[in-house]
């Protein structure tokens, strides 16, 4: 009888297990949740140039780097009304112990976009860091694409480089799993004049030729990144830009929430990917 | 979207009768789509193929050889992301082709391949709203010039 009772109920939990599997199963290719490039995932650095890569490679090379120093001057220097500086808070930018608040920068590139508790929405480094002017500086924020912004977001990312890009935005119950379904709504819309999706090109055809140009996975490990043809550093979102612009569709605005969503769900296709900002492409 | 589904009733319409059809009405010249071609002339006329291959080769019109191969050696880097068009009037006739430019998606839900003879696109840009990528005159210029690309063998 007990032996009975012991066998039905190991069967009844054997039982569910199958059955809860399944569902787990079915809702995951419900949900498309496997990985686009399963174990494919390669960074814009793999088909630069060499002289591209060297440029990237040394930071007395890199052209970005000037930018980061007069950034590095305004982090050092008191801000606003507050009169403080990052330094003040954070320590020095790659200070282990983060300053005072204890809060270091290394990492940050790493993690971000990460969810607003204020905006409900994700929050990338650009405007964590006129988050942080606003907020506790009491200054101006930075022009959204200035070289002041851009250069302390490079300031910022680089502290994080060679660090694996970690996001958890694609499990349900995520705070940022809304605006990863968001993004990935955005990734395969067709959109534009030429009626293409982000996926036409990043996706189906990475690693293709368009005319004289090889296709990337359209990774975003590398910004801001220091762009050869812009002759100028430039951020994820004026890349955004120009790709909607390219296929003839309306851009949305520097820091607008459809490309934060869209910024979110990349950084998971590139996840585990170095974080190279600020990276040189061509 | 109301496009998308637009397309998806041709699709489903073509792909469900033997032979049926579906008017369309693009820039005031209306066209059948048969069986999943186009038989007659946009325009009524027949293309001009040297103007067609203008258009072909122009970066702001067809631009063709982003994405396909074709018997132009004068142009550097033809793109590879479409298929070679060597020999395509051997694989293809006009009603093909025309549907193929027209609004390719017709025949293949996914393809990369922009229409070139539609309008509204999701979030066109303003100078383009409204407007075809070419002209119907342009697309049967550029399908006169496809009906060269025989193979010489």
């Amino acid at each position: 009888m007990t032996f009975k009772k012991t066998a039905i109920t190991a069967g009844l939990i054997a039982g569910f297990g199958l059955i809860a599997a399944a569902c787990t199963q079915q809702k995951e290719e419900h949900m498309g949740m496997g990985h686009p490039y399963g174990d494919e995932v390669w960074s814009g650095y793999a088909t630069a140039t060499p002289e591209t890569r060297a440029m990237q490679d040394d930071d007395f090379e890199n052209p970005f780097m000037p930018y980061v120093d007069v950034a590095a001057e305004i982090y050092d220097s008191p801000q606003g009304e507050a009169n403080k500086s990052c330094a003040d808070c954070h320590g020095a930018p790659d200070d282990a112990e983060g300053g005072p608040m204890g809060i270091p920068m290394k990492g940050v590139g790493a993690r971000y976009p990460i969810y607003d508790a204020e905006m409900h929405r994700p929050i990338n480094v650009e405007l964590r860091v006129n988050r942080c002017r606003t907020k506790y500086q009491k200054a101006k924020p930075f022009k959204y694409e200035s070289d002041e912004l851009l250069g302390m977001t490079g300031l910022v990312v680089m502290q994080s480089r060679g660090m694996p890009r970690v996001t958890t935005a694609d499990q349900v119950g995520d705070e940022l799993y809304p605006a990863w379904l968001q993004g990935k709504a955005f990734y395969y819309q067709r959109r534009g004049q030429l009626d293409l999706a982000c996926k036409h090109c990043h996706e189906d055809n990475a690693m293709n030729m368009v005319r004289a140009e090889l296709l990337s996975q359209g990774q975003s490990n590398g910004f801001p990144t220091y762009r050869l043809k812009w002759q100028k550093p430039g951020s994820l979102h004026r890349r955004f830009r120009g790709c909607n612009k390219n296929i003839r569709s309306i851009p949305f605005a520097y820091g607008a929430e459809e490309y934060l969503n869209l910024e979110t769900y990349l950084a998971w296709r590139g996840k585990g990917l170095p974080v190279e900002g600020p990276s040189v492409r061509k | 979207m109301k496009l998308t589904k637009l397309t998806f009733a041709v699709t489903a319409a073509v792909v469900a009768g033997g032979v049926t059809f579906a008017a369309q009405a693009v820039d005031g010249v209306t066209f059948k789509i048969v069986d999943g071609t186009i038989p007659e002339s946009l325009t009524g006329k027949s293309g001009d193929p040297v103007n067609g291959k203008k258009v072909v080769v122009g970066r702001k019109k067809g631009n063709c050889l982003a994405c396909h191969i074709m018997p132009i050696p004068e142009e550097q880097f033809h793109g590879l992301t479409g298929p070679d068009l060597h020999g395509v009037a051997d694989r293809m006739d006009e009603a093909e082709l025309r549907m193929r430019i027209v609004d390719p998606k017709v025949v293949s839900f996914d393809t990369m391949m922009p229409s070139f003879y539609r309008t509204g696109q999701h979030r066109v840009l303003e100078k383009f709203q409204g407007k075809t990528i070419l002209s119907a005159q342009e697309v049967e210029d550029v399908i006169a010039y496809l009906m060269t690309l025989k193979d010489e063998s």
